[in-house]
């Protein structure tokens, strides 16, 4: 396996820990900026389909990510196939010498852009269909074909294509997706030629993962969702689909898994409760990934009940906005008040932004001139990285629950600290009563 | 502030000097001249955060212009002194800021509005400005740049000979008021040069500037639609007029062979928009600036696409090309990243693209003017200008007799 996952210390569920993987040794909790823009912002802006970028970070150069603390990026399979193309990165070397990164990288199936993005994508047993951006012939694109792109690309992990089912389905559709997100996976690991460490062996012939030594499958779990107060049969499946994907991947023994499906405007009761659902279930020693979460909030909690890795094209997207993510919540610089104000972003931040403009300055740049949306994406780039660093260090160093208390106090002055959070820290073991009021 | 000629090219007439121009600060070491301006938005480059600004070859890339009128609209003057005027607020404390209202890219001479009261500039609001001298030296102070130019009459060169007239008139009226609101009373402003295309106007109006008691003096009215061949007369017509020893900034004139023929003239400092035109349009320097160490001089074409000045990155043929920009170059782009990469960037439409080419496009520029300072020192600026003109020709005729 081309991964080590060694936990370094723990708080009831939370954990950090070191993730060692081939381009890079890793600290979790981490959060990891999406090398693609979300692509309903850049339809408005530019109106044309599939102009995503892949990997970089909305203008922030290698060694800016490394000096922040970035430690893994995340690449868009579908663009990159699309732009500059699979072959052309084979043939280049890899994505990490394309790009000239040098430390990790993940790539992601590209079944979720297909859904979301493509016109008449639709779901079989085969894969994915859909009509190709380009000349708008029928396309197909398969779990083994998802690998297959992942492996020229190159990243330290990868992930098996599942059957991505919108969150607030609900009905048989949950099961189904969860039953073929299971048989893909099979599909993905399909054989390979293992240099195993486990009896449990995959003797298929065909050849699907090529590179398991040094890229790292990552399975995802889906199943919908659990809406706590509505309890009738075919939402009890829909936990108990999660729970069967669940054991169904963690019997195939990957070097990670990912808990998918969410993130996408289910409520946050729901949402915390699948991830503890999954956390719960999935193996202590493998890192467990949430995919597109989120806001620092969700990633706290979800640190709280044991996840470790997150991605999400939040903190970029909102900065084009002339948003700035802070410890009190969000500033938003185009705001009038904002003219006069000579205090940096975040006084507490040690960024480059931070440690040189004002507010003042950066109220009259942000959404107009290309400088703004770099600051500002600099600015949040390393706010959460310092996150991912808090939540690293303070588990390790015994004082987590004072950490989340610190942070839930900045955020919620007042002590209205939302319901669901009150419920998932009470899940994740952590008193955070003396940051409610009363 | 202090400004010295090193070293005329003397001979024949030739007015191309080096110079060095002591910025003060912490930077001991002076910036030589000829040298470019970098252009900034708001006071930042476009692309380049101060972070990339700073891997630039210095002493050179400390040298910005900058626009007041970026800053009309906000943030207020109280503000802005509050934060401690330009160097404070753009985090770029080591850097040596020089202020005139055109920026040759948003801020363009609008003569037609221009009256009595003030001078009319369109910005990209869409809406014309007028400023008063008042309102400018206003914003100035709170600036506080290095050097700051007197605000202008620039108009185009088919205004009527009445029209050219007035605005020399008008520059000289603006630039008495500038000085007499400066609390300095001048010592870091530049007198405005202006007068058209009219040999005449031009000389009254540097000769009357040149008795108002500044440090330096800045040439408007270029770039406007004279014509290249008149524009030589008519720089020297200025630059005849101007004390030797003090220092002269020039706008409008952006591309190379233009800066040559800036420099033929005797001026030292230029404020460009070649860097920001080339880095929009995805292209990249790759001219050759050390010509004058051939002595037979190799112009074949090779198999770039376009002409041997620059090459436009997002062209198909580079989808693969895993060299840098330009070979040996030193530039944080070229050490970096590759012709591939930066195809890529363009073609998914990623602000990194303009980013890595405006870093790497501004240092080669900052090296071409090293090259003409080196041939002026050598005496050898003839030369070096006619082989570059040249270089280029006989591309264009190869292309010709190919096809």
């Amino acid at each position: 396996m081309a991964l080590k996952f060694e936990v370094l210390g723990k708080f009831n569920r939370a954990r950090a820990a070191r993730l060692a993987l081939p381009h890079f040794v890793c600290q979790t909790p981490l959060f990891m900026p999406v090398g693609t823009q979300g692509l309903c912002f850049r339809l408005q802006a530019l109106s044309i389909e599939s102009t995503s970028s892949v990997c970089t970070i909305k203008g922030l150069t290698n060694n800016q990510l490394e000096e922040i603390g970035c430690q893994i990026i995340l690449g868009n399979t579908y663009h990159l196939a699309l732009r500059p193309g699979a072959e052309l990165i084979d043939d280049l070397g890899g994505l990490h010498k394309f790009m000239n990164w040098k430390r990790a990288l993940l790539t992601d199936s590209g079944g979720f852009q297909m859904v979301s993005l493509l016109h008449l994508a639709d779901i079989t047993e085969q894969g994915v269909t859909f009509q190709s951006p380009v000349d708008a012939k029928p396309m197909l694109l398969t779990p083994e074909e998802s690998i297959q792109i992942q492996n020229k690309i190159g990243a330290d992990i990868i992930m098996a294509l599942d059957d991505v089912v919108k969150t607030t389905i609900t009905g048989p559709r949950i099961e189904e997706a969860m039953y073929r997100t299971l048989r893909w996976i099979d599909r993905c690991i399909a054989v390979t030629i293992f240099v195993i460490f486990h009896v449990i062996s995959w003797a298929h012939s065909r050849t699907a993962h090529k590179r398991p030594d040094e890229q790292n499958l990552f399975g995802i779990v889906q199943g919908g969702l659990d809406p706590v107060l509505r309890v009738n049969a075919i939402l009890i499946k829909a936990i108990i689909s999660r729970d069967i994907c669940v054991r169904g991947m963690v019997d195939r023994n990957l070097p990670g898994y990912a808990i998918g499906g969410l993130s996408g405007g289910e409520d946050k009761d729901s949402f915390w409760r699948v991830v503890a659902q999954c956390t719960a279930a999935l193996p202590e020693d493998k890192p467990r990934y949430v995919m597109g979460v989120g806001y620092p909030l969700d990633i706290v909690v979800c640190s709280a009940l044991g996840a470790d890795m997150y991605d999400c094209v939040y903190p970029t997207r909102t900065a084009r906005f002339g948003t700035a993510l802070i410890p009190e919540g969000l500033l938003k610089l185009k705001n009038q008040a904002m003219a006069n104000d000579e205090r940096p972003i975040d006084p507490t931040c040690l960024c480059m932004v931070c440690k040189n403009y004002t507010r003042a300055y950066l109220h009259c740049i942000v959404t107009k001139d290309p400088m703004g949306s770099q600051l500002v994406s600099y600015h949040n780039l390393s706010y959460m990285m310092r996150l991912s660093k808090d939540l690293h260090t303070s588990i390790v160093e015994g004082r987590f629950p004072e950490f989340v208390q610190g942070f839930l106090r900045v955020q919620f002055p007042r002590g209205d600290i939302p319901e669901w959070v009150c419920n998932a820290m009470e899940v994740a073991g952590i008193d955070i009563s003396t940051c409610c009021a009363p | 502030m202090r400004f010295a000629v090193t070293r005329a090219c003397g001979g024949g007439g030739g007015r191309a000097r080096v110079g060095a121009l002591y910025i003060g600060g912490c930077t001991t070491a002076p910036i030589e001249t000829p040298s470019l301006l970098i252009s900034t938005r708001k006071g930042l480059p476009t692309f380049v955060s101060r972070d990339h600004l700073a891997t630039l070859p210095t002493p050179d890339s400390l040298l910005l212009h900058v626009s007041p009128l970026h800053f009309l609209d906000c943030p207020s003057s109280k503000t802005i002194s509050n934060i401690g005027g330009l160097h404070r607020m753009l985090g770029l404390h080591e850097h040596f800021f020089v202020a005139a209202p055109r920026d040759s890219l948003e801020s363009l001479p609008e003569s037609e509005g221009t009256n009595k009261l003030g001078a009319s500039f369109e910005t990209p609001c869409g809406r014309r400005l007028v400023i008063k001298p008042s309102a400018y030296v206003e914003k100035i102070a709170s600036l506080k740049p290095n050097l700051w130019a007197s605000m202008a009459d620039e108009v185009p060169a088919w205004v009527s000979e009445k029209r050219n007239k007035t605005s020399v008139d008008r520059t000289l009226r603006w630039l008495d008021e500038c000085l007499a609101l400066d609390p300095a009373s001048g010592k870091t402003m530049l007198g405005v040069v202006v007068g058209g295309s009219n040999i005449e106007e031009r000389k009254h109006c540097a000769i009357e500037v040149a008795t108002r008691n500044v440090p330096g003096f800045w040439i408007g009215g270029f770039g406007l639609g004279e014509n290249v061949e008149e524009r030589s007369a008519l720089l020297n017509a200025v630059t005849d007029n101007l004390p030797e020893e003090k220092v002269r900034f020039i706008s409008g004139l952006s591309l190379p062979e233009e800066v040559l023929q800036g420099v033929a003239s005797g001026i030292d400092l230029f404020d460009s928009t070649y860097i920001y035109h080339l880095t929009l349009g995805g292209f990249a320097l790759i001219f050759p600036f050390k010509i004058l160490d051939h002595n037979n001089l190799d112009f074949q074409l090779d198999d770039t696409v376009g002409d041997r000045t620059k090459i436009n990155l997002r062209a198909t043929i580079y989808r693969k090309d895993t060299t840098p920009i330009v070979a040996n170059c030193s530039c944080f782009t070229c050490q970096n990243h590759t012709r591939a990469y930066i195809n890529h960037l363009l073609n998914v439409h990623e602000m990194l693209a303009h980013i890595l080419l405006e870093i790497h496009n501004t240092h080669h520029y900052l090296g071409f003017f090293r090259a003409m300072r080196e041939a002026i020192k050598g005496g050898k600026f003839d030369l070096f200008r006619h082989r570059f003109i040249e270089s280029r020709r006989i591309h264009l005729t190869s292309a010709v007799l190919c096809s």
